[in-house]
């Protein structure tokens, strides 16, 4: 199949299963001045997907998952998630929308200054829980990651792996439907990438939808099973399942 | 709140640097501004004793005779304005006057009449306001047997001419140095943004309300408002009872001093005023950041 039979059949297969998906976009498209970073990108993802996101460096796959969490806010096309139209999203509701997702980022974004417990629990104080079950909750969270003993220690103090496995922790504390994974495994060694791609994994199992961007192909197929979306120069070239 | 409190202390701790900054040059600009106001406070006060409290001399004409007093008397009380009234007749005033010059009555023995008119001393409602006085004293003056009216109009007029500037300057002092301090409440503010970017970047990532990400800047700028307030008098209270002391005992003697520090009132409207600095400077700031 050439490029523009694998796009057309890609499209089909969106319109057939966009009954139930959980996002969805259509035609979008993301410039940074005279270049294409997403160039018109038609996807349905379902509920309970493992989205993997592969390209080369520059193929667009972080912006993709930036355009989702409306870091940045696409040129042209739409983008659903569960029916809610990015757009549509006023400012004030963007919080609401970003509070069901769940982030992990290749340079982890811990604050420096809160420790592994406060960087967790974040999640649950923007949300306005109690400060009884956030620490409940964030132990359970921490234990699960092996992150228990480290509560109190502050991130710069900790290996790449591990302030991995609290940005894994912060990122499921909320329970959230989707978790946006942008290479995450990115800057660490063999061992800490499948110890974190292992809680991912785990945790998708629990019903949860991953999108998870990376360049280390090799690594993913050997663990995840899902699909995977190949960008190239902004483009939705090929998509496949990995078995 | 508690946990924008505690957020907002242990930021305060963690930027303890930049905050004494804020606080120290919040405390230097209430001081002038108290400073200014103390010495306003007490020079009225001062003012106003040697006004003695609005009273005013009506001196009458030779032809003036004590029947007509209680017409006079009733034409005075029509104008409103006067508290007091009383009559000092020309014998009354004589014997006050040789009173008054106690050793040297020698001088009054060589007169064949006595000189001095009648007088009615009167003390005025309203003596605050010069205008007003004057204005008083000329309605008076126009009376049939009022020869004229004496209330110290003169030197004191001057005086507060130019207490009224020294009271426009101060104004304008104060005004100037809140605006410093306003200014580098909202640039120690921006800082501490500036500081804890990715830390804001993270929260607004996690789902934070911008509500949730300024509150504790807020809470900070009025922290550090109030301090500086506090701060602020205290160095002057200090240094009030360090100077006013010395101030009373070298100067009594020769003119009326009643130095007191400043009232509860105008201490509490200058910790309020610094508390809004804090915050208004913290809003001027965020405002223009998260633009």
């Amino acid at each position: 199949m050439d490029r523009d039979e694998n796009l057309f059949v890609m499209k089909i297969m969106n319109l057939n299963s966009s009954k139930h998906a959980i996002i969805r976009l259509f035609n979008v498209t993301m410039r940074y001045g005279a270049k294409l970073a997403l160039n018109d990108v038609s996807v349905d993802i379902q509920p309970g997907e493992f989205i993997f996101i592969s390209g080369p460096s520059g193929a667009g796959k972080s912006t993709l998952l930036k355009v989702l969490y409306l870091a940045e806010k696409v040129s042209e096309g739409q983008i659903l998630i569960n029916g809610m139209n990015l757009a549509r999203i006023s400012p004030a509701k963007l919080p609401l929308l970003r509070r069901r997702f769940g982030m992990v980022f290749q340079d982890f974004k811990l604050i420096p200054g809160r420790t592994v417990f406060e960087n967790v629990a974040l999640v649950l104080e923007v949300s306005g829980e109690k400060p009884s079950y956030i620490r409940k909750k964030v132990m359970h969270v921490l234990r699960t990651t092996g992150m228990e003993k480290k509560a109190n220690a502050l991130p710069l103090t900790l290996s790449g792996g591990e302030q991995q496995r609290v940005a894994v922790a912060r990122a499921v504390v909320g329970d959230p439907d989707i978790i946006l994974a942008d290479e995450p495994t990115g800057s660490l060694d063999q061992a800490s990438a499948k110890l974190v791609l292992d809680f991912l994994m785990a945790y998708h199992q629990k019903g949860a939808t991953i999108l998870l961007a990376s360049h280390n192909l090799h690594l993913l197929e050997s663990m995840v099973r899902g699909r995977n979306i190949v960008l190239d120069q902004g483009q939705l070239v090929k998509t496949s399942t990995l078995l | 709140m508690t946990r924008y409190i505690k957020k907002a202390l242990a930021d305060i701790r963690s930027n303890r640097f930049l905050n004494l900054i804020t606080i120290v040059t919040i405390s230097l600009s209430i001081l002038v501004v108290s400073l200014f106001l103390l010495f306003f406070e007490n020079a009225s006060r001062v003012i106003e004793g040697w006004n003695q409290g609005g009273r005013a001399m009506i001196y009458l004409e030779s032809a003036f005779s004590e029947e007509m007093l209680p017409d006079l008397e009733a034409r005075i009380k029509s104008l409103g304005e006067v508290e007091e009234m009383r009559f000092i007749s020309k014998s009354q005033a004589l014997e006050r006057l040789k009173n008054e010059m106690a050793g040297n009555t020698g001088f009054f023995e060589t007169l064949k009449e006595n000189p001095l008119p009648h007088a009615l001393e009167i003390r005025m409602k309203t003596h605050g306001d010069l205008q007003q006085m004057t204005a008083f004293a000329k309605k008076i003056a126009d009376l049939e047997m009022v020869e004229s009216v004496e209330y110290g109009q003169g030197w004191l007029a001057r005086f507060l001419k130019i207490f009224s500037l020294f009271r426009i300057t101060g104004y304008a002092m104060c005004g100037l140095f809140l605006l410093i301090a306003l200014f580098i409440t909202a640039n120690t503010v921006r800082l501490a943004f500036y500081s804890r970017r990715l830390e804001i970047e993270i929260m607004r990532l996690v789902g934070a309300t911008e509500g949730f990400i300024k509150t504790p800047f807020y809470v900070e700028g009025l922290f550090q408002g109030f301090l500086g307030g506090i701060l602020g008098l205290l160095i002057l209270l200090g240094a009030f009872f360090a100077v006013s002391s010395g101030i009373s005992q070298n100067l009594s003697a020769y003119v009326y001093l009643d130095i007191r520090f400043l009232s509860v009132k105008a201490m509490g409207i200058l910790i309020l005023a610094s508390t809004f600095l804090g915050w208004f400077g913290c809003y001027l700031s965020l405002k223009q950041i998260l633009k």
